[in-house]
């Protein structure tokens, strides 16, 4: 898959009277991607980087103002309509589907991707096995629990079987061993079909775990794009401390005060980002002295994906640790 | 289908069987298998969530024939009410309901799912609005013969309710389906499935002559009219067919017209 210059730009919005206007946003801005065959890739990015306006453009649910969108070959911004021919999407909405049955959301779907009825229904039986959803298959997705809802949708997405799978926020509510089923039958695919995947998220565990390389949005740009491994070693020389204090900071003590400057506070949690020596220091100095009656927990870890997200001056709200 | 030259890319492995660099295309889902699939989901969605609804709509017709026994004493105006009030029933479910969930499925995100995959819009609309129109059914026939029983009404020729239910239907619920998908907004679209239900009680179920002559041009506008007309036709012992068949005809019409604008609709909201 090769995007250039994607760019999308929603109108400002005038207030009505009592409700104040939202000005010009530009959702997507100049994105430039090339995602290989066979690869897991991930948008990494929080709550309104622009990752499902991109995704959009990418499926041909949305024009793009400017730039080309070229899917194994397609030109998707000339033949939107390619895009459902080469992809399959799970959305992060299952209202279409929320008053089927299991295993007919799966059925249908596969009949609407263009399989024969026989076809369908056998292998909408082989993905309800694979995933685990049989003993359910009866069940109207509405009364299922969120993970399980979301689970019999990517089932869904896998019947009629696509060489691109477009996943946004695939795992959203899900117990590890419904995760599991999901990065198999993902792994599955792409080793014996050779199925690439575009991975929506703002979970930067799952992000370091499954992602063979990773764009990391912001505002509607990329600000980076290499593997996890990559990019971390641009944050290689720091770590990260971690500490959360009983009730409030003890700013009293003098090391304590000359950390807040530095330290991204979220209520009690302090979070910050240093060199090795300097965090020895620092948990010493938390541990040693009078600080260590405050303190509730530390934790001293290696940087995560969001510590890359951090440095790159990514905004660092709504990243999600799970 | 036209060939696009690829520009040249970093890609390990061409794919067997494309054309140059292009990869083949999954297969196009034909009209009539991806119809019977949304049908017949749709229908599946009755068990799970419209029975309620069904009920309240029969109710009602049921309810206003009652109320009307004691003002229509049999004749020309019985025939109006206990046809007006069936094809009540087809307008309920068929124009407000539907309404309702094309716009409640538009402004959710819930067309995407649809919007994705390769089946025609067309399937995806006339599905819906076949569907709809079948829930109907039940409703219609039994307020027909409570109708016809209340106020003592030949029963002979009810048998018209299956040219009447999916002609009505399909022009009722095309129009539904398609004010639920242009409405930006998912109140505004429950909001005009409600008048336009309104517009089907307040027109069709009031014997015409007695309306002002504004009103009765508003009542020729309406679609289901010529549902209510067609049927009230039949109760007469020796009915004009050709009168029928007219009524029908205008009926069918503008069924397809309303399903061709639902399925224009459909397409504009899918890709914003």
């Amino acid at each position: 898959m090769c995007v250039r210059g994607l760019t999308k730009t929603y109108p400002a919005v005038r207030g009505r009277r009592g409700a104040p206007g939202t000005p010009e946003v530009r959702a997507t801005d100049d994105v430039r991607l090339d995602i290989r065959r066979g690869e897991i890739f991930g948008l990494l990015g929080p709550n309104g980087a622009g990752k499902s306006t991109l995704v959009r453009q990418l499926t041909g649910l949305m024009r793009p103002d400017r730039g080309s969108v070229e899917i194994l070959g397609h030109d998707i911004v000339r033949h939107p309509e390619r895009a459902a021919r080469i992809l399959a999407y799970l959305g992060q909405e299952s209202t279409a589907l929320d008053e089927l049955t299991v295993s007919l959301a799966a059925e249908t779907t596969g009949r609407l991707r263009g399989l024969e009825l026989r076809r369908a229904r056998e292998e909408r039986d082989a993905v309800l096995d694979e995933l685990g959803l049989a003993p359910i298959a009866a069940r109207p997705l509405k009364k299922l629990s969120g993970g399980q809802r979301r689970l019999a949708c990517f089932a869904a997405a896998l019947v009629g079987e696509r060489p691109l799978l477009v996943l946004d926020e695939p795992t959203t509510g899900m117990d590890p061993v419904a995760r599991r089923a999901v990065w198999a039958a993902v792994d599955r695919r792409r080793a014996e079909r050779g199925t690439t995947v575009l991975l929506v998220t703002h979970n930067v565990i799952e992000a370091e775990t499954v992602l063979d390389r990773v764009a990391v949005l912001d505002r509607g740009r990329v600000i980076a794009c290499d593997t996890p491994a990559g990019l971390k070693e641009r944050v290689a020389g720091e770590v990260r401390v971690e500490l959360v204090w009983r009730e409030r900071a003890p700013l009293e003590v003098p090391e304590i005060a000359a950390l807040r400057d530095r330290a991204a506070e979220h209520g009690r949690r302090w979070s910050l980002r240093m060199a090795p020596e300097e965090a020895r220091a620092t948990v010493a100095a938390v541990t040693g002295g009078a600080a260590f009656a405050a303190l509730d927990d530390f934790t001293l870890a290696t940087p995560s994906l969001e510590d890359v997200y951090l440095s790159l001056g990514g905004s660092g709200q709504g990243l999600v640790k799970a | 289908m036209s060939v696009v030259p690829a520009k040249a890319l970093p890609r390990p492995v061409a794919a067997a069987g494309g054309a140059g660099d292009e990869a083949p295309l999954g297969p196009r889902a034909r009209l009539w298998p991806s119809l019977a699939a949304v049908y017949r989901a749709q229908l599946s969605r009755a068990r799970v969530a419209r029975i309620p609804l069904l009920f309240v709509a029969t109710f009602q017709s049921i309810g206003i024939m009652v109320m009307m026994r004691g003002v229509v004493d049999g004749g020309g105006d019985a025939r109006s009410v206990v046809a007006g009030s069936s094809v009540l029933v087809v307008a309920f479910v068929g124009l407000n309901l539907l309404a309702q969930y094309f716009g409640q499925l538009r402004s959710s995100g819930g067309l995407d799912h649809y919007a994705t995959l390769p089946a025609p819009a067309a399937a995806v609309v006339l599905g819906a609005a076949g569907a709809y129109a079948s829930f109907t059914v039940p409703g219609t026939v039994v307020t027909a013969v409570f109708g016809s029983v209340l106020f003592g009404l030949p029963m002979g020729h009810l048998w018209v309710l299956a040219a009447v239910i999916p002609l009505a239907g399909a022009a009722l619920s095309g129009l539904g389906a398609a004010l639920g998908l242009l409405a930006p907004r998912p109140e505004l679209a429950t909001l005009l499935g409600q008048l336009g239900m309104s517009a089907a009680l307040l027109l069709g179920v009031l014997p015409a002559h007695r309306m002002p002559e504004g009103v009765q041009l508003l009542r020729d506008l309406l679609p289901s009219t010529y549902g209510v007309e067609a049927f009230a036709r039949t109760f007469d012992p020796d009915p004009a067919w050709a009168s029928v068949l007219g009524d029908l005809t205008v009926c069918g019409a503008v069924g397809v017209a309303s399903l061709a604008l639902a399925t224009w609709a459909y397409r504009r909201a899918a890709v914003r």
